[in-house]
Protein backbone atom coordinates (compact mmCIF):
# COMPACT_ATOMS: atom_id res chain seq x y z
CA UNK A 1 0.00 0.00 0.00
CA UNK A 2 2.89 2.38 0.76
CA UNK A 3 4.27 1.63 -2.69
CA UNK A 4 0.91 2.47 -4.22
CA UNK A 5 0.73 5.72 -2.33
CA UNK A 6 4.23 6.64 -3.51
CA UNK A 7 3.19 5.93 -7.07
CA UNK A 8 0.14 8.11 -6.59
CA UNK A 9 2.25 10.99 -5.32
CA UNK A 10 4.58 10.68 -8.31
CA UNK A 11 1.47 10.53 -10.48
CA UNK A 12 0.12 13.72 -8.95
CA UNK A 13 3.37 15.53 -9.75
CA UNK A 14 3.26 14.30 -13.35
CA UNK A 15 -0.36 15.36 -13.54
CA UNK A 16 0.51 18.94 -12.62
CA UNK A 17 3.36 18.96 -15.14
CA UNK A 18 1.11 17.77 -17.95
CA UNK A 19 -1.98 19.79 -17.15
CA UNK A 20 -0.44 22.90 -18.73
CA UNK A 21 0.08 21.25 -22.09
CA UNK A 22 -3.47 20.06 -22.60
CA UNK A 23 -4.70 23.10 -24.50
CA UNK A 24 -2.54 22.41 -27.58
CA UNK A 25 -3.80 21.41 -31.02
CA UNK A 26 -6.24 18.65 -32.01
CA UNK A 27 -4.33 15.44 -32.74
CA UNK A 28 -1.53 16.70 -30.56
CA UNK A 29 -4.00 16.91 -27.72
CA UNK A 30 -5.05 13.31 -28.19
CA UNK A 31 -1.38 12.27 -28.11
CA UNK A 32 -0.71 14.38 -25.05
CA UNK A 33 -3.72 12.93 -23.30
CA UNK A 34 -2.65 9.40 -24.17
CA UNK A 35 0.83 10.10 -22.77
CA UNK A 36 -0.66 11.71 -19.74
CA UNK A 37 -2.94 8.78 -19.05
CA UNK A 38 -0.03 6.41 -19.51
CA UNK A 39 2.09 8.41 -17.08
CA UNK A 40 -0.73 8.26 -14.57
CA UNK A 41 -1.60 4.62 -15.05
CA UNK A 42 0.68 3.71 -12.15
CA UNK A 43 -0.40 6.58 -9.97
CA UNK A 44 -4.05 7.38 -10.48
CA UNK A 45 -5.23 9.57 -7.57
CA UNK A 46 -8.32 7.32 -7.57
CA UNK A 47 -6.08 4.72 -5.84
CA UNK A 48 -6.42 6.78 -2.68
CA UNK A 49 -10.23 6.55 -2.96
CA UNK A 50 -9.94 2.81 -3.47
CA UNK A 51 -7.84 2.37 -0.32
CA UNK A 52 -10.25 4.50 1.68
CA UNK A 53 -13.22 2.61 0.23
CA UNK A 54 -11.74 -0.70 1.33
CA UNK A 55 -11.46 0.41 4.93
CA UNK A 56 -14.97 1.90 4.84
CA UNK A 57 -16.23 -1.44 3.55
CA UNK A 58 -14.75 -3.29 6.52
CA UNK A 59 -15.40 -0.70 9.20
CA UNK A 60 -18.28 -1.22 11.64
CA UNK A 61 -20.48 1.83 11.25
CA UNK A 62 -24.01 3.13 11.62
CA UNK A 63 -26.71 2.57 14.25
CA UNK A 64 -26.30 -1.20 13.84
CA UNK A 65 -22.51 -0.98 14.20
CA UNK A 66 -21.99 -3.34 11.29
CA UNK A 67 -19.63 -3.48 8.34
CA UNK A 68 -20.67 -3.81 4.70
CA UNK A 69 -18.87 -7.14 4.33
CA UNK A 70 -22.15 -9.06 4.03
CA UNK A 71 -23.53 -6.72 1.35
CA UNK A 72 -24.89 -8.63 -1.66
CA UNK A 73 -24.08 -6.75 -4.85
CA UNK A 74 -25.58 -9.46 -7.00
CA UNK A 75 -22.94 -12.19 -6.70
CA UNK A 76 -23.89 -13.25 -3.16
CA UNK A 77 -23.15 -11.70 0.27
CA UNK A 78 -19.63 -10.27 0.39
CA UNK A 79 -18.76 -11.38 -3.14
CA UNK A 80 -17.21 -8.41 -4.88
CA UNK A 81 -15.22 -9.91 -7.75
CA UNK A 82 -16.91 -8.92 -10.99
CA UNK A 83 -19.95 -7.50 -9.16
CA UNK A 84 -19.60 -3.98 -10.57
CA UNK A 85 -19.22 -5.29 -14.13
CA UNK A 86 -22.53 -7.16 -13.81
CA UNK A 87 -24.60 -4.18 -12.62
CA UNK A 88 -27.30 -2.89 -12.98
CA UNK A 89 -29.16 -6.07 -12.17
CA UNK A 90 -32.59 -7.20 -10.97
CA UNK A 91 -32.69 -7.98 -7.23
CA UNK A 92 -35.38 -10.28 -5.91
CA UNK A 93 -35.28 -8.88 -2.37
CA UNK A 94 -36.23 -5.37 -3.49
CA UNK A 95 -38.04 -6.27 -6.70
CA UNK A 96 -36.04 -3.61 -8.52
CA UNK A 97 -33.28 -3.21 -11.06
CA UNK A 98 -30.47 -1.58 -9.08
CA UNK A 99 -27.10 -0.12 -9.99
CA UNK A 100 -23.99 -0.26 -7.83
CA UNK A 101 -24.88 2.94 -6.00
CA UNK A 102 -28.52 2.15 -5.25
CA UNK A 103 -27.48 -1.32 -4.07
CA UNK A 104 -24.69 0.08 -1.90
CA UNK A 105 -27.10 2.55 -0.32
CA UNK A 106 -29.56 -0.32 0.20
CA UNK A 107 -26.82 -2.18 2.12
CA UNK A 108 -25.94 0.90 4.18
CA UNK A 109 -29.60 1.09 5.19
CA UNK A 110 -30.31 -2.61 5.80
CA UNK A 111 -26.97 -3.74 7.26
CA UNK A 112 -25.76 -0.59 8.99
CA UNK A 113 -29.09 1.04 9.84
CA UNK A 114 -28.52 4.39 8.15
CA UNK A 115 -31.56 6.26 6.84
CA UNK A 116 -31.72 7.01 3.11
CA UNK A 117 -31.03 10.67 3.87
CA UNK A 118 -27.98 9.82 5.99
CA UNK A 119 -26.60 7.37 3.47
CA UNK A 120 -26.95 9.72 0.49
CA UNK A 121 -26.30 13.10 2.13
CA UNK A 122 -22.77 13.32 0.77
CA UNK A 123 -23.23 11.28 -2.40
CA UNK A 124 -20.64 13.40 -4.18
CA UNK A 125 -17.75 15.30 -2.65
CA UNK A 126 -17.51 19.03 -2.29
CA UNK A 127 -14.31 20.95 -1.54
CA UNK A 128 -13.26 19.89 1.95
CA UNK A 129 -16.09 17.35 2.23
CA UNK A 130 -15.18 13.89 1.04
CA UNK A 131 -17.79 11.42 -0.10
CA UNK A 132 -17.85 7.91 1.36
CA UNK A 133 -19.90 6.77 -1.61
CA UNK A 134 -17.22 7.89 -4.09
CA UNK A 135 -14.61 5.92 -2.12
CA UNK A 136 -16.76 2.82 -1.71
CA UNK A 137 -17.77 2.74 -5.37
CA UNK A 138 -14.13 3.14 -6.44
CA UNK A 139 -13.23 0.17 -4.23
CA UNK A 140 -16.13 -1.95 -5.52
CA UNK A 141 -15.39 -0.96 -9.12
CA UNK A 142 -11.73 -1.92 -8.84
CA UNK A 143 -12.81 -5.44 -7.88
CA UNK A 144 -14.10 -5.75 -11.45
CA UNK A 145 -10.90 -4.56 -13.08
CA UNK A 146 -9.98 -7.00 -15.85
CA UNK A 147 -13.46 -8.55 -15.87
CA UNK A 148 -15.76 -8.20 -18.88
CA UNK A 149 -18.86 -6.03 -18.50
CA UNK A 150 -21.71 -8.50 -18.21
CA UNK A 151 -25.21 -6.99 -18.36
CA UNK A 152 -27.08 -9.13 -20.92
CA UNK A 153 -30.37 -7.83 -19.41
CA UNK A 154 -32.09 -11.19 -19.83
CA UNK A 155 -34.43 -10.82 -16.84
CA UNK A 156 -37.66 -9.19 -18.10
CA UNK A 157 -37.26 -6.29 -15.65
CA UNK A 158 -33.68 -5.72 -16.83
CA UNK A 159 -34.74 -5.91 -20.47
CA UNK A 160 -37.47 -3.36 -19.79
CA UNK A 161 -35.00 -1.06 -18.00
CA UNK A 162 -32.58 -1.25 -20.94
CA UNK A 163 -35.35 -0.32 -23.38
CA UNK A 164 -36.44 2.56 -21.18
CA UNK A 165 -32.81 3.72 -21.11
CA UNK A 166 -32.79 3.65 -24.89
CA UNK A 167 -35.93 5.79 -24.90
CA UNK A 168 -34.27 8.41 -22.70
CA UNK A 169 -31.08 8.29 -24.78
CA UNK A 170 -32.97 9.51 -27.86
CA UNK A 171 -35.43 11.81 -26.07
CA UNK A 172 -35.04 15.41 -27.27
CA UNK A 173 -36.12 18.36 -25.16
CA UNK A 174 -34.99 21.61 -23.61
CA UNK A 175 -33.86 24.98 -24.96
CA UNK A 176 -31.10 23.39 -27.04
CA UNK A 177 -33.14 20.50 -28.49
CA UNK A 178 -30.66 18.05 -26.96
CA UNK A 179 -30.74 14.32 -26.44
CA UNK A 180 -27.85 12.06 -25.42
CA UNK A 181 -27.75 10.91 -29.03
CA UNK A 182 -26.97 14.39 -30.42
CA UNK A 183 -23.41 14.15 -29.09
CA UNK A 184 -23.08 10.41 -28.56
CA UNK A 185 -24.86 8.85 -31.54
CA UNK A 186 -22.21 9.30 -34.22
CA UNK A 187 -18.68 8.12 -34.87
CA UNK A 188 -15.52 10.18 -34.73
CA UNK A 189 -16.96 13.52 -33.59
CA UNK A 190 -15.60 16.09 -31.16
CA UNK A 191 -17.13 18.80 -29.00
CA UNK A 192 -14.48 21.51 -28.93
CA UNK A 193 -11.40 19.26 -28.57
CA UNK A 194 -13.11 16.55 -26.57
CA UNK A 195 -13.56 13.26 -28.42
CA UNK A 196 -17.12 11.94 -28.27
CA UNK A 197 -17.88 8.23 -28.22
CA UNK A 198 -20.74 6.67 -30.13
CA UNK A 199 -22.56 5.08 -27.21
CA UNK A 200 -24.95 3.14 -29.43
CA UNK A 201 -22.21 0.67 -30.43
CA UNK A 202 -20.43 -1.94 -28.33
CA UNK A 203 -17.05 -0.34 -29.05
CA UNK A 204 -18.19 3.16 -28.16
CA UNK A 205 -20.20 2.22 -25.09
CA UNK A 206 -17.45 -0.18 -24.00
CA UNK A 207 -14.75 2.48 -24.33
CA UNK A 208 -16.87 4.82 -22.21
CA UNK A 209 -18.15 2.42 -19.55
CA UNK A 210 -15.02 0.35 -18.85
CA UNK A 211 -13.15 3.18 -17.11
CA UNK A 212 -15.80 4.24 -14.58
CA UNK A 213 -15.67 5.17 -11.80
CA UNK A 214 -13.02 7.61 -12.95
CA UNK A 215 -10.81 10.27 -11.47
CA UNK A 216 -11.75 13.60 -13.10
CA UNK A 217 -8.67 15.83 -13.24
CA UNK A 218 -10.79 18.92 -13.91
CA UNK A 219 -12.95 18.14 -10.87
CA UNK A 220 -10.22 16.89 -8.54
CA UNK A 221 -12.25 13.87 -7.49
CA UNK A 222 -13.67 10.53 -8.55
CA UNK A 223 -16.97 10.63 -10.39
CA UNK A 224 -19.38 7.72 -10.19
CA UNK A 225 -21.65 6.85 -13.12
CA UNK A 226 -24.62 8.48 -11.35
CA UNK A 227 -22.63 11.69 -11.07
CA UNK A 228 -21.55 11.43 -14.70
CA UNK A 229 -25.07 10.99 -16.03
CA UNK A 230 -26.69 13.55 -13.74
CA UNK A 231 -24.14 16.04 -15.07
CA UNK A 232 -25.01 15.08 -18.66
CA UNK A 233 -28.57 16.17 -17.90
CA UNK A 234 -27.26 19.44 -16.49
CA UNK A 235 -25.32 20.01 -19.68
CA UNK A 236 -28.44 19.28 -21.70
CA UNK A 237 -29.95 22.19 -19.70
CA UNK A 238 -32.53 19.92 -18.12
CA UNK A 239 -33.70 20.06 -14.49
CA UNK A 240 -31.83 17.94 -11.96
CA UNK A 241 -32.76 14.28 -11.50
CA UNK A 242 -32.82 12.66 -8.08
CA UNK A 243 -29.72 10.77 -7.04
CA UNK A 244 -30.40 7.06 -7.74
CA UNK A 245 -33.36 7.94 -9.98
CA UNK A 246 -34.71 5.16 -12.17
CA UNK A 247 -34.01 7.21 -15.30
CA UNK A 248 -30.29 7.16 -14.46
CA UNK A 249 -30.35 3.43 -13.71
CA UNK A 250 -32.20 2.88 -17.00
CA UNK A 251 -29.52 4.76 -18.94
CA UNK A 252 -26.82 2.76 -17.14
CA UNK A 253 -28.58 -0.50 -18.01
CA UNK A 254 -28.84 0.53 -21.67
CA UNK A 255 -25.17 1.52 -21.80
CA UNK A 256 -23.86 -1.50 -19.87
CA UNK A 257 -25.93 -3.83 -22.04
CA UNK A 258 -24.49 -2.22 -25.16
CA UNK A 259 -20.98 -2.40 -23.67
CA UNK A 260 -21.30 -6.01 -22.54
CA UNK A 261 -18.16 -8.03 -23.26
CA UNK A 262 -15.79 -5.08 -22.88
CA UNK A 263 -13.06 -5.65 -20.30
CA UNK A 264 -13.13 -3.21 -17.36
CA UNK A 265 -10.17 -0.89 -16.77
CA UNK A 266 -11.12 0.85 -13.57
CA UNK A 267 -10.59 3.20 -11.81
CA UNK A 268 -10.04 5.38 -14.85
CA UNK A 269 -8.59 8.84 -15.22
CA UNK A 270 -10.17 11.52 -17.36
CA UNK A 271 -9.98 15.20 -18.23
CA UNK B 1 -3.20 3.98 -30.59
CA UNK B 2 -6.74 3.89 -29.25
CA UNK B 3 -7.46 7.18 -30.92
CA UNK B 4 -6.29 5.88 -34.30
CA UNK B 5 -8.40 2.81 -33.87
CA UNK B 6 -11.43 4.93 -33.02
CA UNK B 7 -10.81 7.03 -36.12
CA UNK B 8 -10.51 3.98 -38.33
CA UNK B 9 -13.60 2.45 -36.82
CA UNK B 10 -15.45 5.73 -37.24
CA UNK B 11 -14.67 5.87 -40.94
CA UNK B 12 -15.69 2.27 -41.46
CA UNK B 13 -19.07 2.86 -39.84
CA UNK B 14 -19.57 6.18 -41.68
CA UNK B 15 -19.21 4.30 -44.97
CA UNK B 16 -21.45 1.45 -43.87
CA UNK B 17 -24.23 3.64 -42.41
CA UNK B 18 -26.21 4.61 -45.55
CA UNK B 19 -26.99 0.95 -46.21
CA UNK B 20 -28.57 0.64 -42.75
CA UNK B 21 -30.74 3.73 -43.17
CA UNK B 22 -33.05 1.84 -45.54
CA UNK B 23 -34.55 -0.41 -42.88
CA UNK B 24 -37.45 0.83 -40.78
CA UNK B 25 -36.12 1.27 -37.25
CA UNK B 26 -38.12 0.62 -34.10
CA UNK B 27 -38.97 3.72 -32.08
CA UNK B 28 -36.69 4.01 -29.01
CA UNK B 29 -38.14 2.25 -25.98
CA UNK B 30 -40.32 -0.01 -28.14
CA UNK B 31 -43.42 -1.14 -26.26
CA UNK B 32 -42.11 0.51 -23.07
CA UNK B 33 -42.04 4.04 -24.51
CA UNK B 34 -45.04 5.19 -22.47
CA UNK B 35 -43.71 3.70 -19.25
CA UNK B 36 -40.33 5.24 -19.98
CA UNK B 37 -41.79 8.71 -20.43
CA UNK B 38 -43.63 8.44 -17.14
CA UNK B 39 -40.57 7.12 -15.35
CA UNK B 40 -38.33 9.82 -16.85
CA UNK B 41 -40.59 12.61 -15.68
CA UNK B 42 -40.92 11.11 -12.21
CA UNK B 43 -37.13 11.03 -11.87
CA UNK B 44 -36.57 14.72 -11.24
CA UNK B 45 -36.09 16.34 -7.86
CA UNK B 46 -39.27 17.74 -6.34
CA UNK B 47 -37.31 20.94 -5.58
CA UNK B 48 -36.97 21.77 -9.30
CA UNK B 49 -39.14 24.88 -9.84
CA UNK B 50 -42.05 24.40 -12.23
CA UNK B 51 -40.56 26.69 -14.86
CA UNK B 52 -37.45 24.49 -14.95
CA UNK B 53 -39.61 21.42 -15.46
CA UNK B 54 -41.15 22.98 -18.58
CA UNK B 55 -37.80 22.27 -20.24
CA UNK B 56 -38.86 18.63 -20.40
CA UNK B 57 -41.82 19.40 -22.65
CA UNK B 58 -41.46 18.13 -26.19
CA UNK B 59 -42.96 19.91 -29.18
CA UNK B 60 -44.01 17.95 -32.26
CA UNK B 61 -40.54 18.25 -33.80
CA UNK B 62 -38.79 16.85 -30.72
CA UNK B 63 -41.26 13.99 -30.34
CA UNK B 64 -41.11 13.05 -34.01
CA UNK B 65 -37.31 13.26 -34.15
CA UNK B 66 -37.01 11.02 -31.10
CA UNK B 67 -39.43 8.52 -32.61
CA UNK B 68 -37.33 8.25 -35.80
CA UNK B 69 -33.97 8.44 -34.00
CA UNK B 70 -33.38 11.77 -35.77
CA UNK B 71 -33.65 10.13 -39.17
CA UNK B 72 -37.30 10.66 -40.26
CA UNK B 73 -38.66 9.49 -43.62
CA UNK B 74 -38.49 12.34 -46.16
CA UNK B 75 -42.24 13.00 -46.10
CA UNK B 76 -42.28 13.37 -42.34
CA UNK B 77 -39.14 15.50 -42.51
CA UNK B 78 -40.72 17.85 -45.06
CA UNK B 79 -43.72 18.37 -42.84
CA UNK B 80 -41.51 19.27 -39.88
CA UNK B 81 -39.44 21.62 -42.03
CA UNK B 82 -42.56 23.54 -43.09
CA UNK B 83 -43.77 23.68 -39.51
CA UNK B 84 -40.44 25.08 -38.33
CA UNK B 85 -40.05 27.54 -41.20
CA UNK B 86 -43.32 29.13 -40.10
CA UNK B 87 -41.84 30.01 -36.69
CA UNK B 88 -39.09 32.32 -37.92
CA UNK B 89 -39.32 35.94 -36.74
CA UNK B 90 -37.18 38.88 -37.83
CA UNK B 91 -35.79 41.96 -36.05
CA UNK B 92 -38.17 44.93 -36.13
CA UNK B 93 -35.86 47.05 -38.30
CA UNK B 94 -35.62 44.21 -40.80
CA UNK B 95 -31.81 44.30 -40.90
CA UNK B 96 -30.47 40.74 -40.91
CA UNK B 97 -26.73 41.40 -40.78
CA UNK B 98 -25.21 43.04 -37.70
CA UNK B 99 -21.77 43.49 -36.13
CA UNK B 100 -19.29 40.66 -36.67
CA UNK B 101 -17.30 41.65 -33.58
CA UNK B 102 -20.34 41.00 -31.40
CA UNK B 103 -20.95 37.79 -33.29
CA UNK B 104 -17.38 36.65 -32.69
CA UNK B 105 -17.88 37.00 -28.94
CA UNK B 106 -21.20 35.16 -28.98
CA UNK B 107 -19.78 32.31 -31.07
CA UNK B 108 -17.26 31.50 -28.34
CA UNK B 109 -19.64 31.57 -25.36
CA UNK B 110 -20.67 28.11 -24.20
CA UNK B 111 -22.04 29.00 -20.79
CA UNK B 112 -25.50 29.98 -19.68
CA UNK B 113 -28.75 28.18 -19.12
CA UNK B 114 -27.42 25.42 -16.83
CA UNK B 115 -29.93 24.74 -14.06
CA UNK B 116 -30.17 22.35 -11.12
CA UNK B 117 -28.60 22.48 -7.66
CA UNK B 118 -25.10 21.14 -8.21
CA UNK B 119 -23.49 23.50 -10.73
CA UNK B 120 -26.09 25.95 -12.05
CA UNK B 121 -25.16 29.11 -13.94
CA UNK B 122 -25.69 32.34 -12.06
CA UNK B 123 -28.92 34.04 -13.07
CA UNK B 124 -28.40 36.35 -16.03
CA UNK B 125 -25.13 34.71 -17.10
CA UNK B 126 -24.61 35.51 -20.77
CA UNK B 127 -25.79 32.86 -23.20
CA UNK B 128 -23.99 32.55 -26.49
CA UNK B 129 -24.26 30.52 -29.63
CA UNK B 130 -21.43 28.19 -28.52
CA UNK B 131 -20.74 27.75 -32.25
CA UNK B 132 -17.20 26.48 -31.69
CA UNK B 133 -18.51 23.48 -29.76
CA UNK B 134 -19.52 22.00 -33.13
CA UNK B 135 -18.09 24.14 -35.97
CA UNK B 136 -14.71 25.33 -37.22
CA UNK B 137 -14.96 29.11 -37.81
CA UNK B 138 -12.06 31.59 -37.51
CA UNK B 139 -8.65 30.08 -38.26
CA UNK B 140 -7.11 31.26 -35.00
CA UNK B 141 -9.51 29.25 -32.84
CA UNK B 142 -8.18 25.70 -32.93
CA UNK B 143 -10.42 24.31 -30.18
CA UNK B 144 -13.42 23.66 -32.42
CA UNK B 145 -15.73 20.66 -32.52
CA UNK B 146 -16.75 18.56 -35.50
CA UNK B 147 -20.40 17.69 -34.85
CA UNK B 148 -21.36 20.27 -37.50
CA UNK B 149 -19.59 21.09 -40.78
CA UNK B 150 -16.62 23.46 -40.96
CA UNK B 151 -17.75 27.04 -41.61
CA UNK B 152 -14.30 28.47 -42.18
CA UNK B 153 -14.38 30.98 -45.05
CA UNK B 154 -18.15 30.59 -45.16
CA UNK B 155 -18.73 34.10 -46.50
CA UNK B 156 -15.85 33.87 -48.93
CA UNK B 157 -17.28 30.69 -50.40
CA UNK B 158 -21.01 31.45 -50.27
CA UNK B 159 -20.93 35.20 -50.79
CA UNK B 160 -22.84 38.03 -49.12
CA UNK B 161 -25.98 38.14 -51.24
CA UNK B 162 -29.31 39.06 -49.62
CA UNK B 163 -30.38 35.50 -50.21
CA UNK B 164 -27.41 34.02 -48.38
CA UNK B 165 -27.80 36.48 -45.50
CA UNK B 166 -31.43 35.45 -45.09
CA UNK B 167 -30.51 31.79 -45.30
CA UNK B 168 -27.96 32.08 -42.49
CA UNK B 169 -30.35 34.09 -40.31
CA UNK B 170 -33.11 31.55 -40.85
CA UNK B 171 -30.77 28.59 -40.26
CA UNK B 172 -29.61 29.95 -36.91
CA UNK B 173 -33.13 30.97 -35.91
CA UNK B 174 -34.58 27.57 -36.71
CA UNK B 175 -32.24 24.95 -38.13
CA UNK B 176 -35.10 22.49 -38.54
CA UNK B 177 -36.66 24.68 -41.22
CA UNK B 178 -33.99 23.25 -43.53
CA UNK B 179 -33.07 19.86 -42.09
CA UNK B 180 -35.60 18.20 -39.82
CA UNK B 181 -34.00 16.60 -36.76
CA UNK B 182 -30.56 18.10 -37.35
CA UNK B 183 -28.24 18.12 -34.33
CA UNK B 184 -28.20 21.92 -34.41
CA UNK B 185 -30.34 23.70 -31.79
CA UNK B 186 -33.16 26.05 -32.82
CA UNK B 187 -31.57 29.13 -31.29
CA UNK B 188 -34.22 31.68 -32.21
CA UNK B 189 -37.24 29.50 -31.59
CA UNK B 190 -36.14 28.86 -28.00
CA UNK B 191 -35.12 32.50 -27.43
CA UNK B 192 -31.67 31.17 -26.59
CA UNK B 193 -30.31 34.20 -28.43
CA UNK B 194 -32.29 37.26 -29.54
CA UNK B 195 -33.03 38.15 -33.19
CA UNK B 196 -30.51 40.99 -32.83
CA UNK B 197 -27.82 38.61 -31.56
CA UNK B 198 -28.55 36.34 -34.52
CA UNK B 199 -27.79 39.24 -36.88
CA UNK B 200 -24.36 39.53 -35.22
CA UNK B 201 -23.71 35.83 -35.73
CA UNK B 202 -24.78 36.24 -39.35
CA UNK B 203 -22.19 39.02 -39.71
CA UNK B 204 -19.51 36.87 -38.10
CA UNK B 205 -20.13 34.24 -40.80
CA UNK B 206 -20.65 36.50 -43.81
CA UNK B 207 -18.91 39.88 -43.35
CA UNK B 208 -15.74 39.97 -45.49
CA UNK B 209 -13.95 41.66 -42.57
CA UNK B 210 -14.81 38.85 -40.13
CA UNK B 211 -11.93 36.54 -39.11
CA UNK B 212 -14.04 33.68 -40.48
CA UNK B 213 -13.32 35.02 -43.98
CA UNK B 214 -10.03 36.78 -43.40
CA UNK B 215 -7.19 34.30 -43.21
Amino acid sequence: MIRRLMKTLVGAAVLVAFAGGVAAQDSKVADELAKYREALADGNPADLFEVKGESLWMEKRGPKNASLEQCDLGQGPGKLDGAYAALPKYFKDTGKVMDVESRLVHCMMTLQGFTLAEATKQWYSKPGKDSDIEALVTFIGAKSNGKPINVPATHPEEAKMAKMGEYIFFRRSGPQDFSCSICHGQEGKRIRLQDLGNLTTKEGAGFAMKTWPSYRVSQGTVWTMQRRLIDCMRQARWPEPNYLADSIIALETYLQKTATGTVMETPGIKR
Amino acid sequence: MNFKFALFFGLTVAIATPALAQKAVEAPGGKYAKDAEQMFRASFKAENPKYWMTRLEQDETMKTCQQYRDNPPRKVGEKLEKLNAATIRYPVDGKLIGDWKEGEKLAAVGTGGHIGFIQPDKAGRVRGGNCYACHELAKKEVAYGTIGPSLRNFGKIRGNSEENIKYVYDKIYNSNAFTACTNMPRFGLHNWVTPEQITHLVAFLIDPESPVNKD
